[in-house]
């Protein structure tokens, strides 16, 4: 195989990851989302819910970023690095975030605390689901702006280490994922809350509400702030370049739209999964072949040949196992008997 | 505080909070899957109750060591991007292999806690003894990529950049085995005396506590074992940074002179002004003996090392010396209650004994602690020993101070969260008075 062909497979194989951290992952923190939003007489039930629907597979879903980042120190070393230096404010963020979101779950869900307790730590599991995404799409939209500068320029702090992220380009792509991930975790309760009409028209309800939010800051990141603030992204993702994915991200998304209102609610699960993996997939093409825009790319920046060759055979080998263990663990609390 | 001293600090408290997280991923589940399978023989509640208590204290831990251990991954890149650009692909195969097994290990950590009325009994114990098996994977691939640290294999070196890389040799480096192993076994030392200390300080309030002496059979069991091992792995870890890493061994030892017929040091300080070890209890010939096998083995000394090669001796050396008693003294403990154990064929329940455990309980973390201190000072002022040092792969970013207060702040008070919490659980276990009376044909232990 050559080296360019190993790199796109890499390249590839990190995208995957990142979409399924987003399909699986993503809906884990907009559940949070929803835990900070919960209202009403069923507040407490849809807490319940979203515990319930966390609980056993979060720790799994978390995976597929540290993967991604794996992968990414691997196969492309220095666009990791310029990654890490550039960035390093969102990223640290980021990383409070996540170590906040998950301690507080896991306190939450094993401490045996009191109410108070239980009140606590689930306001800082809520808040940690609410800024994670935000931070994290803020990342994604920072990488894909062409701002960030390899080697740092070293004219100032705020050129080198704020600017390419504090801008409103990265910032509309962080509030955007908050928006699907809340709109993904908002289609999935629906499934998890079978058995219980009023709880299932309460998420019911969320989807329906956040997906116009996505549909109205998707609309507004992508005609009005990527043609500025992410020049060199901006006509390959939209409906004249993105071609056949971007129409087949607005097709997904039609589908869950109108499943969730004939309350198909299994149907609906599917079709919301897939509008969040076109998406990162969408995302991911458009980037091609840039791993950090606009200087870091991914035939330049890839490992040495023998490094993708075992590393890629070490994803087949450890596919071979993970799947089927994956699989074993999303029927047994996923499938259908497990209401 | 410069930035390359805060960037160490921040992955030195890093690495120092997560590796407690980490090494109860590893052993926990083995004392789960041991009071699991108890229960699965005898039905008796007792198992099942601390099978289950063990779980929820294993789930706090693995969650923050799953999220404390992501934060290091990151770290990497946003402290060391030199290093990582550098290192990245050539130790790229373990930490492949690693998120491999820490996934499966996430996939059957959810389905042990969550799974106990959705899958069959057997399967559910199976799925406890997954997590222990890819726990100790996932701990050996990441030391694998340390020990590559210590001594880098599987490269050609020129012009500042690694050539003809061969990843499976950098994975097979001189010091990944006895590394591995060392720390392996360290785990369940560690996390079986914390755990015994834990319930030997409840028995001493309720002595026929069912509940607590079986968990504390089974921790000192778990320990005790895994304790006297120890010292051979160690030996063996010694042997391997005598022959490969000789200015951290002349560091460990306070070895300033390359002499023959080198005496074993116990105590004392390294003077690195004058070169000179004081006050030490000296064992002559010992080092040479412990280090090559031959009593009249030539032993390297810091002072023929460039002073801009030499680890920072006080620290390594002292370190050392607490690694060396906390091992021993626990290795001494296991061969102690061994004896108690089988001349009272059954455990040891004095009030000086449990005492003794509860003091006991902190000994193997520390130790853990120590020895990595040892292992990551004694590579300075490396990073990849003899190719690039730590202040070359240190990030540009200034101010870095404000990330390594922000770091220590968090885990200060999640340190604090999980011990209250934790101690709640302790609490939160049954009395003897609330346990049912013992099953009439309970195997023995």
């Amino acid at each position: 195989m050559s080296p360019d062909l190993l790199a796109v497979l890499a390249a590839a194989a990190i995208l995957m990851a990142l979409a399924l951290y987003a399909v699986t992952g993503g809906a884990d923190y907009g559940g949070g989302v929803w835990d900070l939003f919960a209202r009403g007489p069923r507040a407490d039930r849809q807490r319940q819910t979203i515990e319930h629907a966390i609980g056993p597979i979060w720790e799994a879903n978390h995976v597929w970023l540290i993967l991604a980042v794996v992968l990414l120190f691997v196969c492309f070393p220095s666009a990791y690095a310029a990654i890490g230096i550039a960035l390093h404010v969102p990223l640290t963020l980021l990383l409070v975030g996540i170590v906040l979101r998950g301690s507080a779950f896991a306190f939450r869900s094993y401490g045996d605390m009191g109410p108070s307790g239980l009140r606590a730590w689930g306001r800082v599991f809520a808040i940690a689901s609410l800024v994670t995404p935000l931070m994290l799409g803020t990342i994604v939209g920072a990488i894909s702006s062409g701002s960030i500068r390899v080697p740092p320029t070293g004219t100032s702090f705020w050129t080198d280490y704020l600017a390419p992220w504090l801008a409103p380009f990265p910032l509309g792509v962080g509030v955007f994922a908050l928006a699907l991930f809340s709109f993904l975790a908002a289609v999935y309760l629906m499934a998890e809350a079978r058995g219980d009409d009023a709880l299932r028209a309460d998420f019911r309800r969320r989807a329906l509400v956040s997906a116009v939010a996505v549909a109205l800051i998707g609309g507004f990141v992508l005609f009005v702030l990527a043609p500025r603030g992410a020049p060199l992204l901006a006509p390959r993702l939209g409906p004249s370049g993105g071609g056949v994915l971007f129409w087949l991200v607005l097709l997904a998304f039609a589908g869950t739209v109108v499943l969730i209102v004939r309350r198909s609610d299994q149907a609906a699960r599917v079709f919301a999964a897939l509008v969040v993996f076109e998406i990162v997939l969408d995302w991911g093409v458009a980037q091609f072949p840039a791993l950090v825009q606009p200087s870091v790319d991914l035939f330049r920046a890839a490992a040495p040949k023998r490094v993708l060759e075992l590393v890629l055979i070490a994803l087949a080998a450890g596919g071979v196992l993970l799947l089927p263990a994956l699989i074993y663990l999303f029927r047994v609390f996923k499938g259908a008997r497990s209401s | 505080m410069t930035d390359l001293l805060a960037a160490r600090s921040q992955m030195a408290m890093s690495l120092a909070f997560h590796i407690v997280f980490a090494v109860a991923g590893i052993a926990m589940p083995v004392l789960m899957g041991l009071a699991e399978g108890r229960w699965l023989r005898s039905r008796d509640p007792v198992d099942l109750e601390l099978a289950k208590r063990w779980m929820r204290g294993t789930a706090i831990l693995f969650a923050v060591g799953a999220v404390s251990g992501t934060v290091l991954s990151f770290e990497l890149g946003l402290l060391w991007p030199r290093f990582m650009e550098l290192a990245g692909p050539i130790i790229g195969m373990p930490f492949s292999l690693e998120g491999f097994a820490f996934f499966l290990e996430a996939i059957f950590l959810g389905i042990y806690i969550y799974g106990w009325d959705r899958v069959p009994p057997r399967a559910h114990w199976a799925a406890g003894w997954m997590v222990a098996l890819c726990g100790a994977l996932s701990g050996v691939f990441v030391v694998t990529a340390n020990a590559w640290m210590n001594t880098p294999a599987g490269f050609r070196w020129q012009d500042g950049r690694a050539w003809e890389i061969d990843p499976i040799a950098a994975m097979l480096n001189p010091a990944a085995a006895s590394q591995c192993v060392h720390m392996a076994v360290a785990a369940y030392v560690a996390i079986g005396f914390a755990v015994a200390g834990i319930h030997a300080h409840a028995l001493r309030r309720d002595k026929t506590n069912r509940f607590h002496r079986r968990a504390l059979a089974l921790s000192l069991l778990m320990g005790g074992v895994a304790a006297i091992a120890m010292p051979l792995t160690g030996d063996w870890s010694a042997k391997v940074v005598a022959k490969t890493q000789p200015a951290k061994l002349a560091a460990m030892e306070g070895q300033w002179k390359t002499e023959a017929r080198a005496p074993l040091r116990s105590g004392g300080w390294p003077d690195e002004e004058n070169e000179v070890t004081r006050g030490a209890i000296e064992i002559p010939g010992a080092l040479s003996w412990l280090a090559f096998g031959d009593a009249d083995a030539t032993v390297k000394g810091l002072s023929d090392f460039p002073r801009e090669d030499r680890p920072p001796v006080g620290i390594v050396h002292a370190a050392f010396q607490i690694l060396v008693a906390c091992g021993s003294a626990l290795a001494l403990l296991s061969v102690v209650s061994a004896l108690l154990a089988w001349r009272r064929r059954g455990l040891p329940d004095s009030d000086l004994f449990l005492r003794i455990v509860t003091w006991a309980s902190p000994l193997g973390l520390i130790a853990i602690e120590a020895g990595w201190t040892v292992t990551e000072v004694g590579r300075q002022p490396w990073v990849i020993t003899g190719f690039l040092r730590t202040k070359d792969a240190v990030t540009p970013m200034p101010g870095l101070v404000v990330p390594f207060l922000l770091f220590t702040l968090l885990y200060l008070f999640l340190a604090v969260v999980v011990l209250v919490l934790l101690r709640r659980q302790v609490f939160a276990s049954p009395t003897s008075a609330e346990l049912p009376a013992e099953p009439a044909a309970e195997p023995s232990a």
